[in-house]
């Protein structure tokens, strides 16, 4: 393979594990649930991204096989990626409703008489 | 006939692409695969419509292209202002929710909207209001909360309203 195109990937790949990193050291380092909650579920996107785009280029330059499992593979992500993300938000802002922000429509009920339905308390998340 | 067709395929697209898929996940196309494929491509719809009665309608796929790339834009960017925050200082980060007022109204269009915002790095869409009209976002860096709901609507909800009318 071309020295050039083979440089290109491992930068590449450099990328992708330092945005990995970013990640993980995010969910360590960041203090509220919210803000854990954006490290994982973003750096990540594009550390996974340039691995599937590295993933690509090899197989087809290499030339055994061309297949496109890594397009399924970047399909799925993107698919299910922010509904987990969007599940555990919801499930941390059920568990702490005292936090909630408040609707501007009418319906939701005022946080101040959430107060006593709380279920997590003070724990942190 | 036709309601008859119907009744076989409730939604063709849905069908095609479950085939599609059901294809390009095995390793090489046999007829074995191929009956697998069709026999999903068959089933799968059945239950989609018991779970979901409105199948998604689009209008235009003409917005689409540019969608993607301003999408894929914006990840690498705000990939690398996340990135900034992690590593700087945490007393630097102010997070803070934000109800985004909805201009949507099609269900499936706000389903690709939300999935947008929680893809696009700094920001996660939390939860719709029950008459569908708001939608909580909750952003990790948020200096302008109405520079952000402008961004957001002029980026992706205005494209997404014609794709989903």
């Amino acid at each position: 393979m071309n020295p050039v195109v083979e440089l290109l990937l491992s930068l590449l790949l450099l990328v992708s594990s330092f945005f990995t990193l970013v990640g993980s050291i995010g969910l360590v380092k960041l203090t509220d649930f919210f803000k854990r909650l954006h490290a994982p579920t973003k750096a990540t996107t594009l550390g996974v991204g340039c691995v599937l785009i590295v993933s690509i280029f090899y197989h087809a330059l290499i030339g055994n096989s061309f297949h496109p499992r890594e397009v399924l593979i970047s399909v799925f992500l993107l698919i299910t990626a922010p509904i987990s993300a969007h599940m555990m938000a919801k499930a941390a802002l059920s568990l702490r409703l005292k936090k909630r922000p408040q609707c501007p429509t009418d319906e939701t009920p005022d946080p101040s008489e959430d107060d006593s339905v709380e279920v997590g308390g003070s724990d942190p998340i | 006939m036709r309601v008859r067709f119907r009744g076989i395929f409730p939604s063709l697209p849905l069908s095609l692409t479950v085939f599609i898929f059901g294809l390009l996940l095995a390793d090489e196309i046999t007829s074995g695969q191929i009956a697998l494929a069709l026999l999903l491509a068959l089933l799968i719809p059945q239950v989609a419509r018991r779970l979901d009665r409105e199948f998604a309608r689009v209008a235009t796929l003409r917005p689409l292209p540019k969608l993607v790339l301003v999408m894929l834009y914006d990840i690498v960017r705000s990939n690398i202002q996340v990135a900034k925050l992690v590593l700087g200082p945490q007393s630097a980060i102010r997070s803070g929710w934000v109800w985004m007022p909805l201009d949507l109204t099609n269900i499936h269009g706000i389903t690709a909207l939300a999935s947008l915002i929680t893809l696009t790095p700094g920001t996660i869409s939390a939860e719709l209001s029950d008459d569908r009209r708001y939608l909580l976002i909750h952003a990790l860096n948020l200096t302008d909360p109405e520079a952000l709901i402008d961004e957001i609507k002029t980026r992706y909800e205005a494209p997404l309203k014609e794709i989903f009318p």
